[in-house]
């Protein structure tokens, strides 16, 4: 006989439990399990070439590049065509990429661990701004960018983070939580802290003072340095959470573009899909919603964490993606609490009066209360290489959630 | 031919989604083609520039300036524009509004407003029983206005608001006035000493409202439902509603309302009344009143009425004694007939069940005159005993051998005989009676004896003796039938129901929690009270199939 809310509780707890640590950076091939030179990793369910949307497509054809698997575009999408590449999602190797998320195996990554549970978990270096591979760019300014992040910046990221000793990614969330972030869209303080808390020892480790200075201009410009290791903290928290059995909890949602999917905790590794929608959001200058690319990106993992659009009440100087004012961001953390399990013993709300954020999707009130997830997410071009177009908010299909519940009535045999 | 102007502030700072808007709103003016505004950052320059929107001032710019460029149809448009931006800064977003959070389940709502003792349901019948069960299980009073909602789930609620302490109005109750705050239908009167239980909407808003108009005023009035006092609910609703107003200080005079009762459950609700301590006022339709008044009990025969009568005792409430209860069952052995029938009349009304062989109604005839079962009034002159013999009236032997029968029972608490003296009676009664009285009472000390003394002053058998007989005796004496009656009713009607707790108070200020029909949940802010509404749907968007799986997954 199945306990369900026990199950849950447990699942829950798990999450919760769990304590990321950012231990280090190293290369893909020399660190996830199972990568390999023509194996490329990217956000979101599985997916093949055929269905890949523009920004996928063009990372793709970026991380080729990248690797020197191919010379230009024709190459790349020829090497593609002849079935010399495959694809897995990023989710089946431990790790969390943003937007297109694409991984191959001469990228460095950082290396989290979670203390509690001993599992670990992995995600690129961010980019920044601009015109970057995330969004598909693969133009040679990108590559150029991404090879001083691999050769420069990552290996003194690595000394730094080792001399530091690790890095605590849930208590710096906890902190940037109280300092207007949400930790998907909007991780500003948490960029800062980040920056801060390794800045003595990229001083300290730093071959030269420009090397120095240029890694942490690096790291300072950008509001989004400190996200990646925030999704591969959010993904080390939830796959401790994952195969809980009877557990009705969500533990994976990610986009790759095309299709939005979602696994369960007690239905195995199986994947729920639909087609991903077109986010709901402001655009930058000159781009508009037919600009859009479906939903992107395994940064929904902050969701399934129980942060993201699910902290949108500590976030007000970001709620206008919602759509106005901090009434609305309380109501759509106060939504979230309606379908989660539980409120987060780390994760607090000030404007809440400290509660706990909604934590742990339950796919059976999801479907009770026709309420899906929040997620904060930023829009891609649906054409390859343009980039970051806007940002905004979108929901995941209720069909998942549907036919999960289903499948969970035949797993179960109820 | 189109025009770009360009304004740079320099130093400014303002977050990218105000600047976001900013531009989504200067791109909806009048003749603007196209408009950015970016932190002049090299990245944001290059974007304007692929957007043809970048030109000399704007190139000029360094990064922490702020940089608004519109492209529109002319010089003038542009400019109109470009004088536009501190407004349109200062304007708040019109989408979204300050509107509280709505909670769409029963849970959110009672963790939004944790003071809530209330939940007003008013979804379709279908759904309302399993919204009043969670309600339960959250520990809050229930206002259920749905109808169509099964008998059994009426019956299934009510005993777990018993058990809990909860009560549980309607299904199918339109109006209540707790604390002076309407729910439902109700109207707006004056808070006051009566306090009433109804079981049905508009009887409980007509007398509401002839109390208000009469210068009374009303502490609770609590609704049931149509149906609480049938048999099979038994009045669930309105006992706990008794007692509760019964217990309460702040109302002096109780007021029922209702259609005709099922018998015993009227038996049932009138001896509760009886042990209120306070005056009741019986408003039952259409029912039969045995008096206008037995002890604390008064019987109107209509609305108006009632809130007259009810308005009446508020301005001079005395409480009426309470007689200290006992168990057991009665029995009556009369020699006078009419006598019989007339205690029949007024105590079939507080015990239940009851049986005679001058039954008045067909469910009250005895299986066999002979043997007593629950409660009984035996007319001992009827022929079946006096076949052969002499009339009870004259010779005593037949009412001392059933006398002694009854003793005998254990299940006997009460014996109530008549003794009618006069021309024609036998001679002394009493000395026989209270001789048998006396050594019964050894036997069976718990047995309590009243006789009812018919008889004057210039009777041959002497009536002060006859009487002063039985008292020595032991036994309790009345003079006429009316005041046996009251007296037997209190001492023997159906102590109160182990199951069932007192209803857990009704705090003030009303917080409540409106699942469905928003118009009650407006109606609740208008009078002040603190309210959350739900907006309910059916679960899993009335999709029969999910929902059933849901359904199996509850409570594991």
């Amino acid at each position: 006989m199945i306990d369900i809310t026990k199950a849950n509780q447990t699942a829950v707890s798990r999450m919760m439990e769990a304590r990321p640590i950012l231990k280090g950076v190293a290369l893909a091939k020399d660190v996830i399990p199972d990568m390999k030179p023509n194996l490329l990793l990217h956000a979101g369910p599985p997916i093949e070439w055929a269905r890949m949307s523009g920004p996928l497509r063009g990372a793709v054809i970026g991380a080729l590049l990248f690797e020197g698997l191919a010379k230009n575009e024709q190459e790349a999408v020829a090497l593609v065509e002849k079935g010399e590449i495959e694809f897995a999602p990023c989710h089946h190797h431990d790790t969390v990429g943003p937007m297109a998320g694409v991984t191959s195996s001469s990228m460095m990554v950082y290396i989290l661990e979670n203390e509690t549970h001993g599992n670990k978990a992995y995600s690129n270096l961010n980019e920044g701004y601009g015109k970057v591979l995330r969004y598909g760019a693969f133009s040679e300014e990108v590559i150029a960018k991404l090879r001083w992040m691999n050769d420069s910046m990552g290996p003194l990221l690595a000394k730094a983070i080792e001399a530091s000793g690790g890095i605590d990614i849930r208590a710096l969330l906890s902190e940037s939580l109280h300092m207007g972030d949400e930790g998907h869209n909007r991780n500003k303080a948490g960029s800062i802290i980040y920056t801060a808390k390794l800045a003595p020892w990229i001083a300290k480790v730093a071959a030269d003072n420009d090397m120095e200075s240029e890694v942490l201009k690096a790291l300072g410009d950008n509001a989004l340095s400190v996200l990646n290791p925030v999704m591969a903290a959010c993904k080390a928290m939830s796959a401790s959470a994952h195969g809980i059995e009877g557990s009705t909890m969500v533990t994976t949602m990610a986009r790759n573009g095309t299709d939005f999917g979602m696994r369960v905790s007690g239905l195995g590794d199986q994947w729920f899909t639909a087609p991903a929608e077109v986010p709901d959001g402001l655009y930058f200058p000159s781009f508009t919603s037919k600009d859009a690319n479906p939903d992107i990106g395994d940064s929904t993992i902050t969701e399934t964490a129980g942060i993201g659009a699910f902290a949108m009440a500590a976030a007000p100087a970001i709620v206008t993606f919602v759509s106005g004012t901090p009434q609305d961001a309380l109501n759509a953390t106060l939504e979230m609490y309606e379908i989660t399990i539980a409120e987060h013993s780390h994760f607090t709300i000030p404007q809440l009066e400290f509660r706990g954020t909604p934590t742990g999707i339950d796919i059976r009130k999801v479907v009770e209360l026709g309420i899906t997830p929040r997620v904060n997410t930023g829009i891609a071009h649906r054409e390859a290489g343009v980039g970051q177009v806007g940002a905004g908010l979108v929901r995941p299909p209720m069909k998942i959630f549907e036919d999960a519940l289903v499948a969970y009535a035949e797993r179960y045999k109820l | 031919m189109s025009v770009t102007k360009s304004e740079v502030r320099p130093g400014v700072y303002y977050d990218s989604v105000v600047l976001m808007q900013l531009q989504r709103k200067l791109a909806a003016l009048p003749g603007v083609e196209d408009a950015g505004v970016v932190m002049a950052t090299p990245a944001n320059l290059e974007l304007l520039a692929d957007s043809d929107l970048l030109e000399a001032a704007g190139k000029a710019a360094r990064p922490e300036d702020l940089l608004i460029v519109v492209r529109a149809g002319s010089e003038g448009e542009a400019s109109d524009a470009l004088a536009q931006v501190d407004e349109l800064l200062k304007q708040r977003s019109s989408g979204g509004g300050n509107q509280a959070f709505r909670p769409r389940s029963l849970a959110a709502g009672v963790k939004n407003l944790p003071a809530a003792e209330w939940v007003l349901i008013s979804v379709p019948g279908r759904y309302a029983a399993k919204v009043a069960h969670e309600a339960l299980d959250n520990g809050k009073h229930v206002f259920l206005y749905s109808d169509n909602v099964e008998l059994e789930d009426e019956i299934a609620l009510k005993q777990r608001g018993a058990e809990l302490g909860l009560l549980v109005m309607g299904p199918d109750c339109g109006t209540a006035i707790i604390n002076g705050v309407g729910l439902g239908f109700a109207n707006r009167v004056r808070r006051g000493p009566i306090g009433l239980v109804g079981a049905s909407g508009t009887g409980l808003q007509a007398v509401t409202v002839g109390i208000h108009n009469y210068g009374g005023g009303v502490s609770q009035a609590i609704g049931t439902g149509g149906r609480d006092l049938k048999a099979e609910v038994g009045a669930a609703s309105m006992l706990q509603g008794l007692r509760y107003l019964a217990a309460d200080e702040s109302t002096q005079v109780i007021v029922l309302i209702s259609k005709p009762p099922d018998e015993a459950t009227a038996a049932h609700l009138l001896s509760e009344a009886q042990t209120a301590g306070k005056p009741v006022v019986v408003c039952f339709i259409g029912f039969a009143a045995p008096a206008e008044q037995i002890g604390n009990v008064h019987f109107s025969n209509g609305l108006d009425s009632a809130a007259r009568i009810a308005v009446g005792l508020s301005n001079g409430a005395i409480s009426p004694p309470t007689i200290e209860r006992r168990g057991d069952y009665l029995r009556g052995l009369f020699s006078g007939g009419t006598l019989a029938y007339e205690a029949l009349n007024g105590l079939q009304n507080f015990l239940h069940p009851i049986y005679s062989n001058v039954a008045i109604r067909s469910s009250q005839k005895m299986a066999d005159p002979l043997h007593s079962q629950a409660h009984t009034i035996i007319d001992l002159g009827e022929d079946v005993f006096t076949v052969g013999r002499l009339h009870p009236m004259m010779e005593n032997n037949l009412r001392l051998r059933r006398l002694k029968q009854e003793v005998e029972d254990s299940e006997t608490g009460l014996v109530l005989l008549d003794v009618v003296l006069g021309e024609g009676s036998h001679a002394d009664p009493a000395g026989e009676l209270a001789a048998a009285i006396a050594s019964h009472r050894k036997a069976r000390p718990d047995i309590e004896f009243v006789a009812l003394v018919v008889g004057t002053d210039e009777d041959p058998q002497n009536t002060d003796e006859q009487i002063a007989k039985l008292e020595a005796a032991g036994a309790r004496i009345f003079r006429e039938t009316t005041m046996a009656v009251d007296y037997i009713a209190a001492r023997l009607a159906a102590a109160p129901s182990a199951a069932g707790k007192a209803l857990r108070p009704f705090s003030e200020p009303l917080a409540a929690i409106n699942v469905g029909v928003e118009s009650f949940f407006d109606s609740l802010k208008a009078q002040g009270a603190d309210a959350v509404q739900v907006d309910w749907r059916p679960p899993a968007g009335g999709n029969e199939a999910l929902a059933s799986i849901l359904e199996k997954m509850k409570g594991k």
